[in-house]
């Protein structure tokens, strides 16, 4: 599948990224399952931290969207927006997650789609269960990440989120995916 | 609908307070249903969605599916989404393009604008059995009708005509159309659809609430407020951060500098909200004066200033549309029940606009009207809470008193607040609502119906 961005690759992701070594599917997935447990843990800034200076976040609002500039997105975040997303989670403030959420995720069928010297596409599906305070919620789909290395640690360039139910109406989404 | 429930009705709306049960009672949500989605002119589309013959969209009028088409003669007819055999939904995808509708159920084929073409296997039915009776046909809408490409209809046969239900509001969506270069503008760049537990009502009732921002987004002003801004934007974070940091405007600002309009019918905006320093695009961004240039070039001068001059925030046409130009914005509320809605949000592009203005708008779009956005969440969070609220009966009512003794006559017809934190706009929209609700006109229009159906 296209993943719209990784058609036209980050016009700038090569100012942070050093030259990916080549990562194993193992390390994609051992990665994977580390990033979730980040989220389902609300460890938020550690897992902002996995993201490059320049990355960006993406849940299109429709399936084999194209492009976030054309069309809207359920988010889509460059790194100031992601920043500024994370910041809000630790507010006290947050009316939309008085209670909080909480979430346990599944992240599985893991499959290399591409290397290349700057980066590798993995491609993972994941489910998501949230509940707040009366009601759950099941979120599924696919993940699309750009993963690279930079001082030897994996870290994101690039993360799609599709979800089977992208153009559903939806209730409030605010835990990331 | 039972007489004591309506007279019930009047002594829930009071001057400057309402009962909690206009929330809460199915009855109520019923009468609604036929008494104002079943009356009012409501927005279904827009005539860029349907642009040639064939070219449908399904969208609701109230609880009802209806199907907005594009004739072969290219007038725009709306149909229930009904066949006139078995009842079946008869056009299953949101949107498309069609030479006819057929039943899926018996092969029940109909024009576009909904007479019976063609039925199979036609021996069997009763003596008086005649595919010209408009009983076997999907049901025309009585009344359709366009304004500068935004297409309404009305349930009802007749009644007001569509541009004096508008009145002095057909500005606002004539300010939606005359800031494109061309003096087109289409629906382009996808939707949002989100959703509720909770009433239709409370929609509408905070999208010209200046009051709530500095509390309800208290989160994403503080973030954004203190985000860095030499972290990497690509221009979206930008402008969403932009928004988020003008949403913590104090009081003084919503009291000195922006103002309430309201109009007969339930119909609002607020006003004043942008000039060049107020601006989320600033008139100063390069994009911005791109597209100045573009609009004086094809207006000229002096009414491309007098196009720019108009400076709206939300504009409200009441029951169902709401609308802010400077972003190209559209919403469409769509009550499910007493306790459900959703709203179908849309964005424009003006034709003859540089490509970037459009990708501001998504921008925009995404911050204010997403469904995962920093802002709407915090909002779709007070739906529900007013909900849970209002569940209880510990409170019989509730104020919307804010202004109520400094209101001020406008020369048009309207009313304005004394300033923009003014409720003036909700108990505008009351006194329509009870204007609504009381008339049996809708009782009369579907006891015709009936009868010529029997």
């Amino acid at each position: 599948m296209n993943t719209g961005l990784h058609s036209h690759p980050l016009p700038s992701a090569g100012k942070t990224a050093s030259a990916t070594r080549q990562l194993s599917r193992e390390i994609c997935e051992n990665f994977l399952v580390s990033e979730a447990r980040l989220l389902d843990e609300a460890r938020f800034d550690e897992w902002l931290a996995l993201f490059l200076p320049d990355a960006r976040y993406w849940v299109p609002s429709e399936p084999n969207q194209q492009s976030p500039h054309d069309t809207v997105s359920l988010m889509y975040d460059d790194r100031r927006l992601l920043e500024t997303r994370v910041r809000r989670l630790s507010s006290p403030r947050i009316y939309s997650q008085e209670p909080r959420s909480r979430t346990s995720r599944i992240v599985t069928n893991v499959t290399i789609e591409e290397q290349s010297p700057a980066f590798c596409v993995v491609r993972s599906k994941f489910m998501m269960i949230e509940f707040r305070r009366d009601d759950q919620r099941v979120f599924g789909g696919t993940y699309h990440h750009h993963l690279t290395t930079a001082r030897d640690e994996i870290r994101i360039a690039f993360k799609r989120i599709d979800l089977v139910n992208c153009d559903m109406p939806l209730d409030g989404l605010v835990v990331p995916f | 609908m039972s007489t004591q429930l309506s007279e019930q009705i009047k002594k829930y709306v009071q001057p400057a307070r309402v009962h909690r049960r206009i929330y809460t009672d199915p009855e109520i949500f019923e009468l609604e249903l036929q008494n104002i989605f079943g009356v009012a002119w409501l927005y279904l589309g827009h005539e860029s969605q349907i642009e040639e013959p064939g070219n449908y969209l399904c969208t609701h009028m109230g609880r009802r599916p209806v199907v907005v088409v594009r004739d072969n003669d290219r007038s725009i007819k709306v149909i229930h989404n009904q066949c006139a055999h078995r009842g079946s939904m008869v056009v299953a995808l949101p949107q498309g393009s069609a030479d006819e509708f057929q039943c899926c159920y018996h092969g029940w084929t109909y024009h576009l604008d909904g007479r019976l073409k063609a039925i199979p296997l036609q021996n069997g039915y009763p003596a008086d059995f005649d595919p010209k009776n408009p009983r076997t046909a999907m049901t025309k809408v009585p009344r359709v009708r366009s304004y500068r490409g935004f297409i309404f209809a009305s349930l009802a046969p007749d009644g007001p005509s569509l541009e004096d239900s508008l009145g002095p509001m057909k500005t606002s969506l004539d300010d939606m159309v005359d800031r494109a270069p061309d003096g087109e503008i289409e629906v382009a760049g996808g939707a949002f659809r989100h959703a509720y537990n909770g009433n239709w009502k409370i929609y509408l009732e905070n999208l010209c609430d200046a009051a709530h921002p500095w509390f309800t987004h208290r989160s994403s002003i503080d973030a954004a407020q203190k985000q860095a801004d030499d972290v990497f934007s690509d221009g979206s974070g930008e402008i969403a951060i932009r928004q988020m940091r003008q949403n913590g405007a104090p009081y003084s600002f919503w009291e000195s500098q922006v103002g309430i309009w309201t109009y007969p019918n339930g119909h609002s905006y607020l006003g004043d909200y942008h000039d060049d320093s107020k601006l989320v695009a600033a008139m100063n961004d390069p994009v911005f004066r791109e597209y100045i240039s573009a609009l004086e070039t094809k207006k000229g001068k002096q009414a491309a200033a007098e196009i720019l001059k108009v400076r709206r925030w939300n504009s409200n046409i009441y029951p169902n549309l709401s609308m802010m130009s400077q972003f190209q914005q559209l919403r469409v509320i769509q009550p499910v029940s007493v306790n459900r809605t959703i709203v179908h949000t849309y964005s424009f592009r003006l034709r003859g606009a540089p490509d970037q203005m459009f990708r501001n708008t998504i921008s925009f779009a995404n911050i204010v009207n997403g469904t995962g956005s920093l802002v709407l969440t915090d909002d779709l969070e007070i739906y529900n809470r007013i909900s849970l609220g209002l569940s209880s009966e510990g409170a019989e009512w509730l104020e919307i008193g804010r202004g109520f003794e400094t209101d001020v006559p406008e020369e048009d017809g309207g009313r304005k607040g004394k300033n923009s934190t003014s409720e003036i706009y909700i108990r505008n929209m009351f006194d329509a609502w009870v204007a609504y609700m009381s008339n049996a006109r809708s009782h009369d229009s579907e006891g015709k119906q009936a009868r010529a159906l029997s």
